[in-house]
Formats: C-alpha cells, sequence, structure tokens
C-alpha cells in the first residue's frame, strides 16, 4: 500500500474515488452557492435603505474604525493563503507542513474574531447597538435611519462572524481527524472542502469591508 | 438493461425492509429507500394534522354567521391550514418521498451522492415539523401563512417565532435535499444513462432541486429578520424602525412564487412516468418537456411581483411582472399537450395510476388557465384576496400536486412495499377524490368572482348555497383521503405480493426486484436504449399503424 489513491476511503455509494471527489467538490460549489444567495438577501437590504438613507450611512460609517476593518481584511487575506497552502500541502501529503498551514489559519481566525470583540465592545459602549439604547446624535441626521446602518452591519458581520466560528471548529475537527489517521495517507477531501469554504468567508468579508467601513464621501 | 438484477425467486430474498428490523437500523439508516419512507410517514401525519384544521374552516363557512369559532380562532385555523400543508407537507412530498426512493434506483446508482446528508435532512425536517406542532400546541399563529410584517414582526400575539422557525429549519431539509439530488443526477448516472436518456421525472426533480437549492436560502434569512425583529426589536422590515414591509414581501415572494413550482414540477415529472406507462408510449417530444421543466424553473425566479399587484409597487414593475408571468403558460402547455398527444393512438389503460394522472391533466388545466386570469393586472385588481385566488391555488396545489402524489403512491408503491394494493378501492377512491375536490372548489370560483374575500369567518346570506357545496365535497374529499390510507394499510399486510414489474413498465426500478435489494441492483445496470422504449404494438392485420410507424421513425432518428 504505497500512496496511491486506492488508499483513499471510497464510499459505498460511488464507483471510485475520482466519482467521490468530483461529486464532493460538486456538493461544496453549490453549497456556496446557497450560502451566497443566504447572504443575499441581506446585500438586497443594504442596497435599498444605502440608496434611500445616503446622508445617515454615510455619517453612521464614521463611527466605524476602518483601520481595525482594514486590519481585519489582511488578516482575513493571509488565512486564505495559508489555507490554500494546507490544501496543497494535503494533496501532497506532507503531514506536518499540514498540521502547521491549518494552525497558522485557525490563529488567523482567531485574531479576526479577537480585534471583531475589540470593535463590538466599543459599539456596545456607545451605544450603538439597535435597539431601546440606540443614541446617534448628528447634525441633520435622523438616529432611525441612522440605526438601519447599525441593523445591517451587525446582522451581516455577525452572520459573517458566525460562519468564521463555524470554520474554526471545522479546522478543530480536521485536526483531530488528521492525528486520528496520522498513519494513513491523508483523505485531502475534507481539507479542500474546508478551504473552499474559507476562501467563500474571506470573499464575504472583502464585500463587507467597503460597504460599511469605506462607505463614499469621506 | 438486460444487465440489471433479476428477481430472484427464493421466498425471502434479501430487501431493503427485511434486512433488519431493528428500529435503530431505521433511525439510523443512510438508505435512499428507508429515508423516503420516513419522509412518508412523517409527511401523511403532518398532512393528516392540516387536513383537520380544512374541515373546521369548512365546517364554520358551512352557515353565514362566524358561530362555529371566534375570529381570532379562524385566523389561527387557516394560518396552520396553510402553514403545515406548504412547508411541512407539500414541499418534502414528492421530491422527499418518491425522489428519495426511486431517482437513485432510476439513474442506476446505488444511493445519492451524500446518503448521510440525506438522514440529516430527515432529521432536520422533523425537527422543524415538530416546532411547527409546537407553536400550534401553544395555542396557533394568526398571521397567515405568508407571516406578512409589520402584523408578524410587532402586533400579532401569537407564538410566531416557533412557526418561523419551524419553517426556517425545515428549509434546510429542503436544501439538503436540492443539493444531493444534483449532485447525485450530475455524478452517479450508470454508464450509458445519458442526459436525455434520463426519465422525465429525474428531468422534473432536478429542475425543483435548482428551485430549492437557488430559493429556499432567501426564505431562510428572510424569516430569521422576521424573528430577529420580533425578538429583539432590531429589524429592517417594521416602518417603526426605519424599515419597509414591502421588501418582506419581496424577499418573501422571491421564495415563496418558485416554492409553488417546487411543489407542482415534481408532479409534473410523475405525469410523464405514468402517460407513458400507461399508454404504452414513449412521450411525445421527450426533449421538450425536458427542457419545460428547466424553463419552468428559470421562469419561476422572475414573476414573484404578481402578488404584489396592490402593495403598492411601481406600477410599470407591476406591468413587467404580469408579462413575464403569462409566460409560465407556454412550458406549461408544451407538457400538457404533449401529455395528450402521447396518449392519442397509444394503447391507453386505465389502471388506477392512471386516474389520477387523467385527473391531474383537467385540474390541472383548469389551475393554469385561471393563473392567467390572476396574471392580468386589471383582472388581478377585482380578484385579489377573493376566493378566486384560493380556488385557484387549491386546483394547482391539490388538483396538481397532491393528485400527482397519490398517483406516484400508487404507482410505485408496489415497488416500494412489495404488496399490491386492492384495485378495485384505488379506481373508487380516484373517482371520490376527483368528484369531492371539483365539489369543493369549483363554487370557490364563483364566490371569489362574486367578491367573498378569503380569510373570514362569515359572510352575506346569498352566497351560502355555493358555501354548503363547498363544504360537502370537502366531506367527500376527506372520506376519500381516509379510504386511500385505509386500502394502502390494509395491503401492507393483506395485499397480494407484487412483481418485480407490475405494469409492464420500462425503466431501472421495474427491472430490480420489489422491494428493491439494499443496493438497488445485485449488478451495475448498463443502459444501452431510451427511455420509454415501449415495443411497436401491431394493429388487426399484423401491420403496424400509422402512429407506430412513425414513432419507429423517430426512434431511428434518436438512435
Amino acid at each position: 500500500m504505497s500512496t496511491h489513491e486506492g488508499d483513499l476511503h471510497v464510499g459505498h455509494q460511488f464507483e471510485d474515488a475520482e466519482q467521490q471527489l468530483d461529486s464532493y467538490s460538486a456538493g461544496m460549489w453549490l453549497f456556496l452557492v446557497t450560502e451566497v444567495l443566504f447572504f443575499g438577501g441581506l446585500f438586497l437590504a443594504y442596497i435599498i435603505y444605502r440608496t434611500r438613507y445616503p446622508e445617515a450611512f454615510v455619517a453612521a460609517h464614521h463611527e466605524l474604525d476602518w483601520q481595525l476593518g482594514g486590519l481585519n481584511t489582511v488578516i482575513l487575506i493571509t488565512s486564505s493563503l495559508t489555507m490554500a497552502l494546507g490544501v496543497r500541502a494535503a494533496v501532497l501529503n506532507r503531514m506536518k507542513a499540514v498540521l502547521g498551514w491549518l494552525g497558522l489559519t485557525f490563529l488567523c481566525a482567531g485574531g479576526f474574531m479577537v480585534v471583531k470583540y475589540i470593535e463590538y465592545s466599543a459599539k456596545f459602549e456607545h451605544h450603538l447597538f439597535p435597539g431601546p439604547n440606540f443614541e446617534f446624535h448628528h447634525a441633520g441626521i435622523d438616529p432611525g435611519q441612522a440605526q438601519m446602518f447599525f441593523n445591517l452591519y451587525f446582522a451581516m458581520t455577525g452572520l459573517h462572524g458566525a460562519h468564521v466560528l463555524i470554520g474554526m471548529i471545522t479546522m478543530i475537527i480536521l485536526v483531530i481527524r488528521l492525528w486520528v489517521m496520522r498513519k494513513q495517507r491523508i483523505d485531502f477531501i475534507p481539507i479542500e472542502l474546508t478551504g473552499l469554504y474559507w476562501h467563500f468567508v474571506d470573499l464575504v468579508w472583502i464585500f463587507l469591508f467597503p460597504l460599511f467601513y469605506l462607505v463614499g464621501g469621506n | 438493461m438486460s444487465a440489471a438484477g433479476v428477481a430472484t425467486k427464493q421466498p425471502e430474498a434479501v430487501n431493503y425492509l427485511n434486512v433488519d428490523n431493528s428500529i435503530k437500523s431505521w433511525l439510523l439508516t443512510e438508505d435512499h429507500k428507508r429515508i423516503g419512507i420516513l419522509y412518508l410517514v412523517t409527511i401523511a401525519l403532518m398532512f393528516f394534522v392540516g387536513g383537520i384544521f380544512a374541515m373546521l374552516i369548512r365546517l364554520e363557512l358551512l352557515t353565514p354567521a362566524g358561530d362555529v369559532v371566534m375570529s381570532d380562532t379562524y385566523n389561527k385555523m387557516f394560518t396552520m391550514h396553510g402553514v403545515i400543508m406548504i412547508f411541512f407537507f407539500l414541499i418534502p412530498s414528492i421530491p422527499a418521498v418518491l425522489g428519495n426512493f426511486c431517482l437513485p434506483i432510476m439513474i442506476g446508482a446505488r444511493d445519492v451522492a451524500f446518503p448521510r446528508l440525506n438522514l440529516a435532512s430527515w432529521y432536520i425536517f422533523t425537527l422543524g415539523a415538530m416546532l411547527g406542532v409546537t407553536s400550534l400546541v401553544l395555542g396557533g399563529v394568526d398571521t397567515g401563512w405568508t407571516f406578512y410584517t409589520p402584523y408578524s414582526s410587532s402586533f400579532s400575539h401569537t407564538p410566531v417565532i416557533i412557526a418561523v422557525s419551524g419553517a426556517f429549519v425545515a428549509g434546510f431539509a429542503s436544501i439538503f435535499t436540492g443539493l444531493n439530488f444534483i449532485v447525485t443526477i450530475h455524478k452517479m448516472r450508470a454508464p450509458g444513462m445519458t442526459w436525455f436518456r434520463l426519465p422525465l421525472f429525474v428531468w422534473g426533480q432536478y429542475a425543483t432541486s435548482l428551485i430549492m437549492v437557488l430559493g429556499t436560502p432567501v426564505i431562510a434569512i428572510t424569516l430569521l429578520l422576521v424573528a430577529v425583529e420580533r425578538g429583539l426589536r432590531i429589524g429592517v422590515f417594521d416602518p417603526a424602525l426605519g424599515g419597509d414591509p414591502v421588501l418582506f414581501q419581496h424577499l418573501f415572494w422571491f421564495y415563496s412564487h418558485p416554492a409553488v413550482y417546487i411543489m407542482i414540477l415534481p408532479g409534473m415529472g410523475v405525469m410523464s412516468e405514468l402517460i407513458a406507462t400507461f399508454s404504452r408510449k414513449r412521450i411525445f417530444g421527450y426533449e421538450f418537456v425536458a427542457y419545460s421543466s428547466l424553463a419552468i424553473a428559470v421562469l419561476s425566479f422572475v414573476v414573484w411581483g404578481h402578488h404584489m399587484f396592490v402593495s403598492g409597487q411601481s406600477m410599470y414593475l407591476s406591468m413587467v411582472f404580469s408579462v413575464l408571468t403569462t409566460l409560465v403558460a407556454i412550458p406549461s402547455a408544451v407538457k400538457t399537450f404533449n401529455w395528450v398527444v402521447t396518449m392519442h393512438k397509444g394503447h391507453v389503460k386505465l389502471d388506477s395510476p392512471m386516474l389520477y394522472a387523467l385527473s391531474f391533466i383537467g385540474l390541472f388545466t383548469i389551475g393554469g388557465l385561471t393563473g392567467l386570469f390572476l396574471a392580468s393586472m386589471a383582472v388581478d385588481i377585482h380578484l385579489h384576496d377573493t376566493y378566486f385566488v384560493v380556488a385557484h391555488f387549491h386546483y394547482v396545489m391539490v388538483g396538481g400536486a397532491i393528485v400527482a402524489f397519490l398517483g406516484a403512491l400508487h404507482y410505485w408503491w408496489p415497488k416500494m412495499t412489495g404488496r399490491m394494493y386492492p384495485e378495485p378501492w384505488a379506481k373508487l377512491s380516484a373517482l371520490i377524490l376527483f368528484i369531492g375536490f371539483n365539489l369543493t372548489f369549483f363554487p370557490q370560483f364563483i364566490l371569489g368572482y362574486l367578491g367573498m374575500p378569503r380569510r373570514y369567518h362569515s359572510y352575506p346570506d346569498e352566497w351560502q348555497t355555493l358555501n354548503v357545496l363547498s363544504s360537502a365535497g370537502a366531506s367527500i374529499l376527506a372520506s376519500g383521503f381516509i379510504l386511500v390510507a385505509v386500502y394502502l394499510l390494509w395491503s401492507l399486510r393483506y395485499g397480494a405480493k407484487a412483481p418485480a414489474n407490475p405494469w409492464d413498465a420500462t425503466g431501472l426500478e421495474w427491472k430490480t426486484p420489489s422491494p428493491p435489494p439494499p443496493t438497488n441492483f445485485t449488478q451495475r445496470p448498463i443502459i444501452t436504449e431510451e427511455a420509454y422504449n415501449y415495443p411497436i404494438v401491431l394493429a388487426k392485420n399484423g401491420e403496424p399503424d400509422e402512429g407506430a410507424k412513425q414513432e419507429e421513425a423517430e426512434k431511428h432518428e434518436h438512435a
């Protein structure tokens, strides 16, 4: 038994490893399509309310720290790179490299969440979380319209943050699986699928960052 | 297809039912056939609950005065009827039960691509259904099945969050089923099973799955936003919070109109199987029927605005939606005409599944054509929110989707259970359902045209005759459903053993024993011919008749 494809476990429903790989990646791509539509409803709401309340959105976005947002963008793009290198190492069956790259990706994801936590707590302190305690004082701006900006900010970055957490949990499971099956050839399919998912999470942030932190009119 | 598994005549052949009888083996099964059965049991229970509410509604409407229940209770009854029937019965009905059972066999696969995801979808669906029932036990929801904001998010005093969560959760079951089917159809077809050799049921399931995968996430996020708005007072729909309730309607109908095609497209797929089998002919214009499924799936996403002609959307937008909506009639008519032409000069056998198919053609035609009335803006302003809409919707959903579901259930019952049901009773019940259905819903077209609004528990005296007819029809309809349930359950124990191919049909599912072995086939099938490749039947003088000659010529063209 060398490092041949035949070593991979093939599910009873499949004829061979190739069909299995094809099916899994098709399934993952399709899942990502559903994710696009899941976020799509929120993006639509964003387009409508930003068009309707342009001044309020510009005024409200000054409350966000674009430097922290930019830092998180750099962190997530870096994590996409480390994830891609991890997938490559898995295909090449290099166990130590896989563990290293996955670990780095996990650290980046954790860093992202820490920055997000700092940002969120600042918003809570400044009464910018929507609801009865919301306060927004800015000449000529309706606080209700500014609240809509923060509604969407928390809904969209919150949903995105939940996806980052799910990604982190998945990475922990992957590492445990790799450790349990360390004697065998690396089953790279779950790592590749997690990679696809992770790039999607990164890509959503690439849209969220300019929409919330870099609203026009600076 | 000769290589497919042949039924062995031993008395105790291993099949998917008797391979392991323990409860654990059912609850942890990854077999698509068993998961189909699990879904069948679950949705049958939900249909029963939803049906009780339908009967209560018809009981209330027997007399003009609102005398059986208070108007608040009535609101809850029609809401729970709608929520349960749509989210927990119609949407999973054909795909999750018969699609799960038949689709992998029909394409010559051992299972769906992701069996564990398939089982997960059933658990998720059951959880969603339990949440739906919980909202019922807690007193019921009164928003209407459409959950319109801001009533649902700010004003209703009923457990809306629980009902909305139920629909949200069940949506993921739908996404998983759709995702599984698309990958299965793309990647798991047996050698020789090209796209244009697929049975049309599979094409129907494919188009349905596309809608499930593309539409359901949008309703999921929408319902989530309603729950958040209601629970935390953070919202994007409530005008008091700076939001716009019409945005909810757009997002809701962006899914919920395509969802109507999630319910009818699989039924159309079933129809093609039934018409071909019982006419003993290849479906006329196979490619057109196949593509028309995709056309309906695509069009379904660009017509949602016809639900909002009186919601204050732009008149020009309404005009576009009106025109696009009428376009749906084209692929629907392509299918209907091709089914009728398939029967022409075919050797039609009136077995009970075919009786359901004939019912479908008549009822769906009425349902579809009245849809055109509603797509026309001027007419719709008169008919909007009247019983005309209720009648139209039920002609498509009951007369179309449920009749097709029952036709499919009768057609594949011998395959699923290994037992034959009593044919005379089945024919009788098909007849009872047809009569009961028309008596229930045809008067509602007239009531709606006369202006009777939906969702009220009282009405002026002059409409009583038509309402009494409708309620009488509903009790006939209900007795028909009960009759079907009784003889199908009876047949499980006392029915004659089913042969592998009781209908003398083509298709891989009939080449494997009834019930099928756990892995569907004893040998991997290899497909060498078209779907519905029925032999040419000779006319009396021993020569093929004209129709048969044409068919033969067509076959050569395809070959």
